[in-house]
């Protein structure tokens, strides 16, 4: 609170200052969170090419964050400073300002119309083959006593001298901005999916941009529902390769078969882990009758049942957070909806309205949402992707009038999901941010669905 | 002599090459009628003409000899025999001769020129007569091997294919079941379709007590991929189930689900849907 008064000085001076201009203001898509500006970073040499890459890729990442306001680069001023000795500190009073706020005048940044809180910038270099970026992150508060004292980071980034080490340079100067707020990097995440590019469903891995992907499957089979342990190292799906479907388990680091004991049953499908990755339910018709969900080691030692009704039991997914209870959807009260039991299939409450069809469902890293797909208001068929606060029940549509939306699968960031949007006869993976906003495709290969973002290794 | 040949009539002239050779071949030769009387006529004569006349000449019996000199003997043919005389279609038989008195002994069916004591082994796949020319100071002396070959009888008509049977019984006979949307219950309406599946497959495992099939359970595309196929192997046991009730042993009956993931069709409609809803029954793998 003690920036409020210098603050409002600033509110007053500028009113007057630029009284009788045409002011462009912004429109701040996420409302009391901060407003970030970033300079476009430039290089010599072998390394200019690559900033168009680094640039576009930090901007992409600042605009999609919801805990975050991206300026618009054309309020910047002309002149921006590269590094912290283009930079003056900040300014005594308005009066000594000039008309038009000066780019390398810190506390400028402050100003309308870019009004920034925070003003990334730096600049790249070829170092020896290499690419080395330099980035600073500074707080553009006009009462910081020193530039030392307003500068919140300044790192560098060393990367391949290639497009793609500039993206990853940019991730990484993106991440680190978004997590002063709190926000987690995707840096190192993938997304397993299923793909039929081959002829027949596989099982694939990309990075969580969508560049890098690869095939881990190659059994010519049905090889679909993934999932992944929450380490990052296993992707367990379903496959048919042995004639029924059945679990397998892949080691992302070997790109091998785990052991996977199944039970002799006509199913063994849909595997969820607990938080400390040692643990499994899924789901099996081994004690005859509809699929029911079952617990076990992970490698399928150790079995012991959870639930014990006369209706289907599919897609668990144990609360990341606490490790003790899980959703999963079921068929008890007639069509598909998603229910929360604990992992003793006690205390069995329904989230779903109870109206059309709710399945797919996925909780939120932090475990306080769930985001699910839901027929409500259309046909059958018809799903589109909602997210429910687990404790309020409160419900936000996110996708409408955009094809057949499902399988969402949250983000370790919290604030992204992936999910499979079929528009059209093919179906494509998806990235939205977790209000809704930003959607855009990361496949066109084929038809991809089944998206399930995957942790970095830890 | 030879121009006045060359006047005769094509038949009378063939009747002289006839008469005149004497070649083996002659005795094979139909008498040439309609269009091909003509060339066939002409290469008697053109064989009789050139070929055959040297040898097939016998010479004029010589006169009767004086007193110290005995007449040239002809060759004699000890024997020539084939053993077997009869064999089956594709077995050996195995051709014997012995001549003496002979300066060259010949076999035909290409088997060409022998030496006076021999055999030889054939294959013939006919009823053949194999003809030796057994040619001496003395003239030429004849004989003659048959070797019949007689075909195997007939191979038993073939049992009807009992795996053909069943396949023509399994994908004619034994019908999908159908579902209602989100069911596995057998309808009411299906009960006939669900009987007559049962005696066909009652049939089936008659035919071939090992033979297992299996009941694929398939969904309509508009549930989730994840529910239906859970639904699907729900629709699958409740075949099996309906069908052990109907006598059909359970243990020959393996399901699986394909959930949506094999539809028979792919138009967004109702009668699509309802086709893809099924329970199906293939051979088990």
């Amino acid at each position: 609170m003690r920036t409020l008064p210098a603050f409002l000085i600033f509110l007053f001076g500028s009113a007057s200052m630029f009284a009788g201009q045409q002011i462009t203001g912004q429109i701040v898509k996420n409302p009391g969170k901060p407003l970030i500006a970033v300079t476009d970073f430039r290089a010599s040499g072998s390394a200019a090419d690559l900033m168009a890459s680094f640039n576009s890729t930090v901007r992409a990442d600042v605009e999609s964050s919801p805990l975050v306001n991206f300026v618009p680069k054309t309020l910047y001023p002309l002149q921006v400073p590269q590094q912290p000795s283009d930079l003056q500190a900040g300014v005594s009073a308005p009066s000594a300002q000039a008309t038009t706020p000066q780019g390398n005048r810190l506390t400028d940044w402050s100003l309308p119309p870019m009004a920034a809180n925070y003003l990334g910038m730096g600049y790249g270099a070829d170092n020896n083959g290499n690419l080395v970026v330099f980035g600073w992150f500074y707080s553009t508060a006009p009462n910081m006593p020193s530039l030392q004292q307003a500068q919140v980071f300044g790192k560098i980034y060393t990367a391949a001298l290639t497009q793609e080490g500039a993206v990853d340079a940019g991730h990484r100067f993106a991440a680190d901005i978004l997590a002063q707020f709190g926000g987690k990097s995707l840096v190192g995440t993938r997304i397993a999916f299923v793909s039929n590019r081959t002829g027949s469903k596989e099982i694939w891995v990309m990075n969580w941009d969508g560049t890098g992907e690869r095939q881990l499957t190659r059994y010519g089979s049905i090889s679909t529902f993934p999932s992944a342990s929450p380490d990052g190292r296993i992707v367990a799906f379903t496959t048919y390769a042995t004639g029924f479907p059945a679990i397998q388990l892949f080691s992302l680091d070997t790109g091998r078969k785990l052991p996977f004991y199944n039970q002799r049953a006509s199913m063994n499908a849909f595997v969820t882990f607990t938080p400390d990755s040692k643990r499994v339910v899924f789901s099996s018709t081994a004690a005859g009758g509809p699929a029911q969900l079952y617990m076990a080691n992970a490698d399928g030692s150790g079995l012991r049942r959870l639930t014990s009704s006369n209706s289907i039991e599919v897609e668990a997914k144990i609360n990341p957070v606490t490790g003790t209870d899980l959703v999963e959807v079921s068929g008890r009260s007639g069509f598909p909806q998603v229910y929360q039991m604990n992992l003793e299939g006690a205390n069995v409450r329904r989230l779903s309205a109870g109206t059309g069809e709710a399945t797919n469902p996925a909780w939120s890293p932090d475990g306080s949402h769930i985001a699910f797909a839901w027929t409500k208001g259309f046909e059958p068929g018809n799903y589109n992707i909602f997210v429910m606060d687990v404790s309020s029940g409160q419900i936000t549509q996110l996708t409408s009038n955009e094809g057949r939306n499902e399988n969402p699968s949250w983000a370790p960031d919290g604030a992204h999901i992936v999910y499979a949007s079929k528009r059209g006869s093919q179906s494509q993976i998806w990235v939205m941010n977790a209000d809704g906003t930003g959607k855009h495709a990361l496949t066109k290969s084929g038809s991809n669905e089944k998206p399930v973002w995957v942790n970095a290794e830890q | 002599m030879k121009t006045r040949r060359f006047h005769l009539t094509l038949s009378s002239a063939l009747a002289t090459a006839r008469r005149t050779t004497g070649c083996a071949t002659d005795s094979r030769m139909a008498a040439p009628v309609g269009r091909w009387a003509t060339p066939v006529a002409l290469c008697a004569l053109l064989v009789a003409a050139t070929g055959c006349h040297k040898k097939a000449i016998p010479p004029p019996p010589p006169p009767p000899p004086a007193a110290a000199t005995p007449p040239a003997a002809k060759p004699v043919v000890e024997y020539f025999t084939a053993e077997p005389a009869t064999i089956n279609n594709g077995q050996p038989s195995s051709l014997r001769w012995s001549v003496t008195g002979a300066t060259g002994v010949q076999i035909d069916n290409g088997i060409g020129s022998v030496s006076p004591n021999g055999r030889h082994a054939v294959y013939p796949t006919g009823t053949t007569t194999y003809h030796l020319v057994a040619t001496g100071p003395g003239g030429q002396t004849d004989a003659d091997a048959t070797i019949t070959v007689s075909s195997p009888p007939p191979p038993a008509p073939a049992p009807a294919n009992p795996s053909s049977t069943i396949q023509e019984i399994l994908s004619h006979q034994v019908q999908d079941i159908h579902f209602d949307y989100d069911k596995s219950e057998v309808r009411a309406q299906d009960q006939a379709v669900l009987q007559a599946d049962a005696t066909a497959l009652k049939q089936i495992f008659s035919l071939d007590s090992n033979f297992v099939v299996t009941i694929e359970g398939h969904c309509d595309e508009r549930g989730s991929a994840e529910y239906n196929l859970a639904l699907g192997d729900r629709r699958a046991g409740a075949t099996r189930d309906a069908l052990a009730a109907l006598g059909v042993p359970s243990d020959k009956l393996k399901t699986i689900s394909y959930g949506k993931e094999r539809p028979l069709c792919t138009d967004a409609s109702e009668e699509c849907y309802a086709r893809n809803r099924r329970a199906h029954f293939s051979a088990a793998q």
